[in-house]
């Protein structure tokens, strides 16, 4: 029965809020820690790319946010679940909270990938398969932006985000996978990361610090958004009431 | 380390402008996004306390009401009430 | 009411409402028609007419202006019921509710996909598309644009409430058309090539066949959130 009281717990937007306070403050450092270690590590010990030089060391930020963005959009697709199915307050918050996040991640996939693409490719843009699943992403993250806007009644509005956001979660393997057969039915000579010779550890364990580090970073941001959200939504109950008279002027 | 010197860190071997605008452009956004939760968490309980105080101050009592009633409400409280209410 | 019909015989009336009333108003039905021939028009006289370059890019020029064509009839789709009233009516007294749904879905396509292949050879024929691409042309459209219908339902659904839905609905529903875009232009390139196209067709069926039965539930999902603000 406990695997339930969690469960029912989680749907307390209160409860919540008083446990994830400390939260921030543990993923938060772990997050700075740890970017900053594998960001140092990345731009000045580890070996030069053979082929690409210094300018390679644009992964070390490029990939952690393109991977955190996707798994943004597929937590938000489990919460959009959980609240159509249980009617979670917390999850449609969790909707609402990930979605400026992922937005911003997404883009600064797309700009680091830019930045990279032009002493790379000598491009700022290349129609490869990645980009142009990030790009459909990041419209994918404007429409439930743009959908949560228009819609005036917040409840209504967090249920039709839930809507799309699973429509989204669905159709995103079919677009990864039709943009990558799209690609290599008239690929160039284009250089992927793929099909460079695997790399040695003091390449990738930068890498691996710093996907870690802003998994932690999504983590305590996502918790300090909920909590503004819970404190908004809740504003009229009397515990964020008691909150509110104890904060000095 | 795999720079000879300083210099040869910030050049990044030719790349550099490439390289430090990734990395400013995404500590940049990283940064926007901690410090405007931040703000609009900080600016959420300074207006709902100057709204409490207002509110205590106009019903007189101080704030014997737990819940508020919907008769008299203050312009301002129903500012407050959009969102709040409908999501609790 | 004093017998209830079942699912069919309720999927059944509500197909008759939906294509009489589409016959009342062909005019608005056919719309998104003309807008698909006018653009590809355009598109000719832009490209300056040169044969080479219409049928090197007809595959793509077809299947962006019928995904376009496809989100200007979206804006009708649930507007007028939900407007009168007769939405509600449908959805809330309907078991199952997704029965009128896909009555409602069918008829759009009828009037938009369905209608588009068969005006499509006629925009072959404007963008110089080679006798023998054409019949991998209409099967593309055929079995694609099934699933641009029921995704787009579901935009159209979310978005009916709204007051100005319009451009809000173009912004959900046109990414995940990416796919059916995608093969439905490649396959056509692929056959200008050609080369052989069943691996598209299948994966557009594949695509429309999953939106069809998914979807629908989407859309109803939609339309009571819709119909509760």
């Amino acid at each position: 029965m406990t695997l339930k009281e969690l469960w029912h717990r989680l749907g307390s937007p209160r409860w919540f809020y008083q446990i994830s306070g400390p939260l921030i403050w543990v993923l938060g450092s772990l997050a700075t820690v740890l970017l900053v270690v594998g960001t140092v590590w990345g731009l000045a010990f580890a070996p030069p790319d053979y082929q690409q030089g210094d300018s390679f060391r644009i992964i070390y930020i490029h990939v952690p946010a393109a991977i955190v963005a996707q798994s943004a959009y597929m937590l938000m697709g489990a919460a959009g679940v959980v609240l159509l199915v249980w009617r979670m307050k917390l999850a449609d918050m969790v909707i609402a909270a990930v979605v400026p996040f992922g937005m911003s991640m997404t883009a600064v996939a797309l700009f680091t990938g830019a930045v990279w693409g032009k002493p790379t490719w000598g491009t700022w843009w290349v129609w490869d398969a990645r980009t142009t699943s990030m790009l459909v992403l990041l419209f994918l993250y404007l429409g439930l932006y743009a959908l949560r806007q228009a819609v005036p009644r917040p409840e209504a509005a967090g249920r039709a985000c839930a809507v799309l956001a699973i429509v989204g979660l669905v159709n995103i393997p079919i677009i990864k996978y039709s943009v990558e057969w799209w690609r290599t039915l008239h690929q160039g000579a284009t250089f992927t990361l793929t099909k460079a010779p695997a790399m040695p550890p003091e390449m990738w364990l930068p890498l691996l610090v710093n996907v870690i580090g802003i998994y932690c970073f999504f983590g305590a941001n996502l918790a300090a958004r909920l909590r503004l959200e819970i404190l908004e939504r809740e504003r009229a109950t009397s515990w964020v009431r008691g909150l509110i008279e104890g904060t000095p002027r | 380390m795999s720079f000879d010197s300083f210099a040869a860190f910030l050049a990044m071997g030719g790349h550099g402008l490439y390289v430090w605008l990734a990395f400013g452009s995404t500590v940049l956004v990283m940064l926007a996004n901690v410090v405007s939760v931040r703000v609009r968490t900080r600016r959420f309980f300074r207006d709902a306390a100057d709204q409490l105080r207002r509110q205590q101050a106009a019903s007189g009592s101080g704030g014997q009401s737990e819940r508020r009633t919907g008769g008299n409400r203050a312009p301002e409280l129903d500012q407050m009430a959009d969102g709040s209410i409908d999501a609790s | 009411m004093s017998a209830r019909p079942g699912p069919a015989g309720l999927f059944r009336a509500q197909l008759q409402r939906e294509l009489v009333a589409t016959a009342r108003s062909l005019g608005e039905a056919l719309n998104p028609l003309l807008f698909l021939f006018l653009a590809i028009a355009l598109f000719a006289i832009g490209l300056g007419g040169q044969r080479e370059a219409l049928q090197d890019f007809a595959g793509g020029i077809i299947w962006v202006l019928v995904l376009l064509a496809n989100l200007l009839a979206l804006e009708g789709l649930f507007r007028r019921d939900y407007d009168d009233g007769t939405l509600e009516q449908m959805i809330l007294l309907a078991r199952p509710g997704f029965v009128p749904v896909l009555a409602k879905v069918l008829a759009q396509w009828c009037v938009t996909g369905l209608a588009m292949t068969l005006i499509a050879p006629l925009a072959a024929l404007l963008l110089y598309l080679p006798g023998q691409v054409l019949g991998t042309a209409l099967l593309t459209l055929l079995v694609g644009s099934p699933a641009l219908t029921v995704l787009g339902a579901v935009g159209a659904a979310l978005t009916v409430g709204l007051r100005r839905g319009g451009v809000l609905l173009a912004l959900l529903v046109l990414p995940l058309y990416v796919p059916t875009l995608i093969f439905g232009a490649g396959a056509i390139l692929q056959a200008s090539l050609g080369l052989g196209a069943s691996a598209q067709i299948y994966w557009l069926m594949a695509i429309s066949m999953l939106a069809v039965t998914l979807g629908p539930f989407a859309v109803l999902a939609a339309l009571k959130i819709s119909l509760e603000q």
